[in-house]
């Protein structure tokens, strides 16, 4: 049964896919909280060059070293980065851009001069092929493992690990860096341990996903849950949950479309995020012009009580407090006017009578009228 | 690359009796000193304030005494020992600005923050650490919103949560940057309140503050600052118009309170014109 598993193209296409997307964005999450996913992008670029110079010492494309001399290529590039950006010459944004294509473009070069007849090319790095991943494979046991399975299960189980056992070391470390010094926590070294993960989870993932649609993976989802949640812990979790749906949706287009199956795990995940902007519960767009909306309702009622308080008991009251006058007076159209009115009576704020024309305030409006003019009163 | 720094004095006892003790700290940014040759002072169990014209250099030297900044030169003591290695024994609340409000945490996960330290490495906060929150929130009177997203606060309620952070953190030395700006007038007593229990209590606590009139109200020990330390000292001998005017030079004119009809500071140049226009704001505030 279990190999039926294993020998299951699709099955292993959308596991891969799976792993990679929640070991990405478990990472992710942090990175975009740090304003720093711009260096996602750059390490999944310069991690070839510590792919190549291992190549080069070692003779082999496929060796553990690799993960290790990737790595330490994308910590370098986050150093190098980090140290303009310390020098304030350069914006962190602008140090980045200037230092990972060099490192590229070093790595193309060796590629070109020393290592032509190796399938290193660069279109297999930068899109990958997840749906040749599987066919390189691992005896284990008695089953044919495919690589990419096995590799990324434990990048995922170590990213997952981290995170799981330091969350709340993370958190501080991204809230508040200085607070969390002061407590005798490493947040330096907390966030370079973040991006050593990343690089070993962007090798991985190559012969998976490739780099584009990792880069993707680790923005996108947390992306998308940073506008579904206010808690960090749900932005995580939902961050892994949201990869893992958009793997196996988009495996599941790929194959209804015979479309590539990164390029559609892309896609749902950034339709996701579309639906996450305009549909969110606080930070959507569609719940801010609701919210606008209840809370311009509010401010007009909030305007007729006042109106109200400050009249009540003069000798005009009787002219100013009827239904009529806030045409005139609050400039309101007679629509809205009575709109408002219907509001206030219904929060029973407000009482008219004869129904609709002399209009009192009740306790209770009276009470939110004071507190409008009287701030300090309410505690 | 901090530690190195202090290397030398490593375990060296150094004035005890001192809340802080700085000496001879000098701050740059690009080679532009923006704190230059301080020695401070601070005895354990006052209510510090640390005054002076914006850019004068007051959040830096709070993140000096945290190790936030680097310092070109000079030595930090807390409580007799190198500040690195007492950095658990200071709360700190910082100027609103530096944070980032659209963090995903709510209010009560802020103030739990304050007890990561105690908890140490990987420990994850529990229902002890949560009723000490809620304790503290109850304490600035911010318990209702408790569940709150943190940007979903006004600004003197995102203060008074940053300061029931520094309260769980139950630290000796409180640096507080500003903890007064932005709030209205009840709050601004309702801290202050706070502030001088802990000092009852025996904690020490040094405010970055910008209104001159309520200084002799709120505070016994003053440190005027503008890049270098002007004056400090017990508060009833430091806050002078002289010192002020030193302190803040030719922007004295556009100050909102001075030290007036208070005797001493007003005696020393009673014909001035900034204390003539500043007299009658001050005397109608009380
Ligand atoms: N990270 C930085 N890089 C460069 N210059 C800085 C930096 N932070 C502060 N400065 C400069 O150092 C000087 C002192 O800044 P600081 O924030 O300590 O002033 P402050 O007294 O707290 O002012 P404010 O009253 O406005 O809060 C200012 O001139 C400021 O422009
Ligand atoms: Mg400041």
């Amino acid at each position: 049964m279990l190999a039926a598993f294993f020998d299951n193209p699709e099955l292993m296409f959308m596991t891969i896919g799976a792993l990679v997307g929640v070991a990405a964005s478990v990472l992710g999450a942090f990175l975009v909280l740090r304003g720093t996913s711009l260096y996602t992008d750059a390490i999944s670029h310069s991690v070839l060059l510590g792919i190549v110079l291992v190549y080069l010492a070692t003779g082999e494309v496929n060796s553990p070293y690799q993960l290790v001399g990737a790595a330490a290529a994308g910590l370098l590039t986050v150093y190098l980065s980090e140290l303009l950006t310390s020098s304030r010459l350069l914006k962190r944004d602008a140090a980045v851009g200037l230092v990972f294509p060099a490192l590229f473009a070093l790595a193309m070069l060796l590629i070109g001069l020393y290592a032509r007849r190796v399938h290193i090319d660069a279109d297999a790095v930068l899109l990958g092929e997840l749906a040749f991943a599987w066919l390189d494979t691992v005896p284990i046991g008695e089953y044919a493992v495919p690589r990419s399975l096995v590799t990324m299960g434990i990048i995922a189980l170590a990213d997952v690990l981290f995170v799981g056992l330091f969350f709340k070391e993370l958190k501080l470390a991204t809230f508040d860096a200085g607070l969390a010094r002061a407590l005798g926590f490493r947040p330096r070294l907390l966030f370079y341990g973040l991006l050593f993960l990343t690089s070993v989870t962007a090798v991985g993932a190559f012969d998976a996903v490739g780099a584009v649609l990792f880069i993707a993976l680790v923005i996108v989802p947390p992306a998308a849950a940073h506008l579904l949640t206010d808690r960090l812990w749900l932005m995580v979790i939902g961050g892994g949950a949201i990869a893992l749906f958009a793997s196996a949706g988009g495996y599941w287009a790929a194959m209804r479309w015979d479309v590539s199956i990164g390029g559609m795990m892309a896609v749902v995940n950034g339709l996701i995020l579309l639906a996450a902007f305009f549909l969110g519960p606080r930070h959507g767009l569609l719940a801010r012009l609701l919210r606008g909306r209840r809370q311009r309702a509010e401010a007009h009622v909030r305007m007729l009580l006042v109106h109200l308080y400050t009249h009540e008991g003069d000798e005009q009251a009787e002219r100013e407090n009827a239904a009529l006058a806030l045409e005139h007076h609050l400039r309101w159209p007679a629509e809205q006017a009575r709109r408002v009115v219907a509001q206030a009576e219904a929060l029973g704020l407000v009482t008219s009578e004869p129904e609709g024309q002399r209009l009192h305030l009740t306790g209770a409006g009276r009470e939110a009228a004071r507190e409008v003019l009287e701030p300090w009163r309410r505690r | 690359m901090v530690d190195r720094w202090d290397e030398r004095a490593k375990g060296a006892v150094h004035e005890p009796s001192l809340a802080l003790h700085i000496e001879d700290l000098t701050v740059s940014y690009d080679h532009r000193p923006v704190l230059w040759d301080i020695d401070l002072d601070i005895p354990p169990g006052v209510l510090a304030a640390v005054v002076g014209p914006n850019g004068a250099g007051k959040s830096t030297l709070v993140k000096a005494v945290l190790g936030m900044v680097k310092p070109a030169a000079g030595h930090v003591y807390v409580f007799g020992r190198p500040h690195l290695q007492q950095l658990r024994r200071i709360g700190y609340v910082p100027q609103r600005t530096t944070v980032d409000w659209d963090f995903p945490t709510t209010v009560l996960d802020v103030v739990m923050m304050g007890l990561y330290g105690q908890l140490g490495w990987i420990r994850r906060p529990g229902r002890a650490e949560r009723r000490k929150a809620m304790d503290a929130l109850e304490q600035v009177g911010m318990a209702a919103f408790c569940h709150r997203q943190i940007s979903q606060l006004s600004g003197g309620q995102q203060q008074r949560v940053f300061l029931a952070r520094a309260l769980v953190q139950d630290a000796e030395l409180y640096l507080l940057d500003e903890p007064m700006a932005g709030v209205d007038a009840t709050t601004e007593r309702h801290i202050i309140g706070l502030l001088k229990e802990l000092r009852s209590r025996g904690k020490t606590l040094l405010v970055v503050h910008h209104d001159l009139q309520t200084l002799p109200e709120y505070f016994d020990w003053l440190v005027l600052l503008n890049v270098r330390i002007v004056a400090q000292g017990p508060l009833k001998q430091v806050y002078t118009l002289a010192n002020l005017r030193q302190t803040y030079g030719s922007q004295i004119g556009l100050l909102h309170g001075m030290p007036a009809g208070t005797g001493g500071p007003g005696a020393e140049s009673p014909g001035s014109a900034a204390l003539e226009t500043a007299a009658p704001r001050a005397g109608g505030r009380r």
